[in-house]
């Protein structure tokens, strides 16, 4: 294994507090050395002048589509859109063809992972059976199988005593239950927030309070059972002020908020741009801000993508016929900065969303740059000005918000296992 | 200034109101000819692309066009068919390639016009689309009560009925809004959509304090299949309390005019007399929708070098015959 000297980088390690000018040798995919003027050796030098340095990101939410909807995006080109995000690691939902719910298909997600992906994936499970909301999956063989955790993600479970059963039987393997929290009977066939923009674009409004009570009745359950609830994208003031209630009582609870809810609102869908219809939907500025107040404020504890690969067919349908969702690995760093510029966060502060906390979330290794901790490390450029044109990303699919945005902020080199995996001038190595 | 495609009564000033308005009396009397034809528009072609079933509009546009000379296309994509095999892009690609000099669009869903109009050459006129607009209806709706109360400055403009679901709803309230009318809505609370204050109008529960001093009372479709259940609990009490008829029309202004964006469902939003007789205007509304459409496809689909791409915005209205 290669050694690599990152040179001369900005240090950000939450996990020790850790925010100053120093190297970082790497070395048998490990951190073997950290301080000032390190000797290179026989090091790779990877000149990191006016960047920082920071654990992996770990993105807790994606989409990866495969097994089943390659057309979309497969493990391959989704683990190489991470890493050119930053990602080192990636949690993938469920909502494949076949679902992910028995150990085969995790296994299967785990192998292709291996050799075709320059991130590493994380399975998460389905929480019942084919998503369907009623029967739970065989939890103890899928953790051993390798799940991180359960989902029923893009679908909610509506049946409170099927959703206290899985929350239950989930302590017997200590990994979270990811709730997709939309009231279904409340959303109805909204399709963007409701509110005076979806009045005054005519499309049918799919409410706050939907995601509000859902959040509300899943803490409620949380409570009861003790189980680990994770909350997959805040969207909304109301679900923020309930989670931090809920954790100051001391529920199991954490909470994930997307770069499309922190930076965007539901102005944005102005022109119909299907790219700006999400689940859950871009929210009023009130609910916004009250996200990004959260992510400060630790109440979210991570930021995560929810890439969710479409086809350019499938969003040149109607507003309400697009399937929901936007591809957000390679620009989750750059959107969310403006939280680090608007002094919402600092540096440090922003890597432990991006990074230490989902990797805590899952118990997965990483989010340190600790001496002997794993060497998953990304480099970014905090000013780098850049053009996001999707075409000349690493996903198949395109349905991206920022399509043309001037952003700022790039990652320059992406490090998995000691190996470097990306780096921004010649792209994905692998 | 009339932008290429007319999309909303939201974009339109004042001014382009008025102006499109001023050039429907003019088409007025070439309905009242009696060979109802002038040559304005020959050699051009329109295409009406309906993706949502609309007898009246449709013909109404092909009516107008023709009365103008213009080769009047009929396409109706059947809406299944779409979800299955194209995407509304696609048509609207194929579409262009035919070179159409204006192409009108109906669609049950929101937003579907503007896409279109994003990607065609020619410039697009939107029948209604979804809950968002339906601009040409509102226009002469503002034509008829101009018309019938010499002004809209100053006027009270109450719509009563499913202001959630309507289209006819929110360009009504841009359009009267606009020239100087004070708009009123009035719903059972779950068709009143959240935020429509930001229109710019008073949204009321009561029907009879939204009805004081009005001098025009805009009935609207009730969906009762749709709604029944849902949004109130049957037609009998959504009669009883926001229908229409002589004893409520009290509350209103003894002058005050009732219209309909039509179909109407008798005895439910309007009772069988006022669908029928004065001071209901419902049919004036369809006579002045052809010189309005007349009007619209003049200005949209007439400009001297032909309408495709052409951005350039023509100057003041003048009928070639």
């Amino acid at each position: 294994m290669s050694r690599i000297l990152i040179r001369g980088g900005r240090i950000l390690d939450p996990q020790a507090a850790r925010d100053e000018r120093a190297d970082l040798l790497l070395d048998d995919g490990r951190v073997a050395a950290i301080g000032a003027s390190l000797p290179a050796d026989d090091a790779q030098i990877l000149d990191a002048t006016g960047c920082w340095v920071a654990p992996g990101f770990v993105d807790l939410h994606a989409h990866l589509r495969e097994p089943g909807q390659e057309y979309k995006e497969d493990i391959g080109t989704g683990g190489r859109a991470a890493v050119a995000g930053g990602f080192t690691a990636v949690a993938c939902m469920a909502n494949t063809h076949p679902v992910n719910d028995d150990p085969a298909t995790t296994d299967y997600i785990i192998d292709r992972a291996r050799h075709d992906s320059p991130a590493r994936v994380y399975p998460v499970a389905a929480a019942t059976r084919g998503l369907q909301g009623e029967v739970m999956t065989e939890m103890v063989a899928l953790v051993r199988a390798g799940a991180v955790a359960f989902s029923d993600d893009g679908k909610t479970i509506m049946d409170s005593g099927v959703m206290r059963r899985v929350l239950e039987y989930s302590k017997l393997v200590g990994v979270p239950v990811i709730t997709h929290a939309e009231d279904r009977t409340l959303v109805g066939n909204g399709v963007l927030n409701e509110g005076p923009v979806s009045t005054r674009l005519g499309l049918p409004g799919n409410p706050a309070i939907a995601e509000v009570v859902h959040v509300a009745r899943d803490l409620a359950l949380a409570e009861f059972t003790g189980a680990h609830l994770h909350v997959a994208h805040v969207s909304t003031r109301q679900a923020v002020e309930l989670i931090r209630r809920a954790r100051e009582r001391g529920v199991s609870v954490t909470a994930e908020v997307a770069p499309h809810h922190l930076t965007l609102t539901d102005e944005a869908a102005s022109g119909y741009d299907t790219n700006t219809k999400v689940a859950p939907p871009l929210r009023s500025a009130d609910d916004r801000d009250a996200c990004r107040a959260g992510l400060a404020d630790g109440t979210l504890d991570a930021i995560a993508t929810d890439h969710a690969p479409h086809a350019q067919h499938e969003k040149e349908l109607d507003f309400t016929e697009a399937p929901p969702g936007m591809i957000g690995f390679e620009t989750a760093a750059a959107v969310t900065l403006e939280l680090v510029r608007d002094d919402l966060l600092s540096p440090l502060e922003w890597v432990r969303r991006l990074s230490t906390n989902p990797a805590r979330i899952v118990a997965r290794p990483g989010g340190s740059l600790a001496v002997g901790a794993v060497a998953d490390v990304t480099v970014l450029d905090p000013e780098r000005a850049w053009r996001y044109d999707p075409s000349k990303g690493y996903s198949k699919s395109r349905n991206s918000p920022w399509i043309g945005a001037e952003l700022v902020g790039r990652v320059v080199a992406t490090i998995v296992g000691g190996r470097l995996v990306y780096d921004v001038e010649r792209g994905v190595l692998v | 200034m009339i932008g290429r495609d007319l999309l909303g009564i939201e974009d339109l000033e004042r001014a382009d109101i008025e102006r499109i308005l001023d050039t429907a009396e003019h088409m007025v009397e070439i309905g009242e000819r009696e060979v109802k034809k002038v040559p304005t528009l020959r050699g051009r072609t329109i295409v009406n692309l309906f993706f949502e079933a609309s007898t009246r509009t449709r013909a109404s546009f092909e009516i107008a066009g023709k009365r103008l000379s213009a080769d009047v296309v009929n396409f109706s994509p059947s809406s299944s068919s779409m979800k299955k095999a194209e995407s509304i892009l696609d048509t609207a690609r194929t579409l262009d390639a035919m070179e159409p000099d204006a192409v009108v669009v109906r669609h049950a869903v929101a937003g579907v016009p503007k896409r279109i109009a994003d990607v065609l050459g020619a410039p697009v006129i939107n029948a209604g689309d979804g809950a968002h607009e339906h601009p040409t209806q509102a226009l002469l709706d503002c034509f008829t009560v101009r018309r019938e109360k010499g002004r809209i400055d100053g006027l009270t403009v109450a719509i009563v009925g499913d202001i959630l679901h309507s289209r006819v709803a929110r360009s009504d309230i841009y359009a009267f809004s606009k020239l100087g009318a004070e708009v009123r809505v009035a719903a059972p609370p779950p068709m009143i959509p959240l935020g429509i204050e930001a229109l710019g109008v008073k949204s009321y529960t009561s029907l009879r304090e939204a009805l004081d001093g009005a001098d025009v009372v805009m009935a609207l479709r009730i969906q009762s299949e749709r709604l029944t259940g849902a949004y109130f609990p049957s037609t009998r009490e959504y009669s009883a309390t926001f229908g229409i008829d002589r004893a409520k029309l009290r509350f209103a202004k003894d002058d005050a005019i009732v219209m309909h964006p039509g179909p109407v469902n008798r005895g439910v939003e309007l009772s069988h007399d006022l669908a029928d007789h004065r001071p209901s205007v419902i049919l004036d509304q369809v006579r002045n929708g052809v010189a309005l459409r007349m009007a619209v496809l003049y200005l949209f689909a007439g400009r001297p070098g032909g309408a495709r791409r052409a951005r350039v915005n023509v100057s003041a209205g003048e009928l070639a015959s």
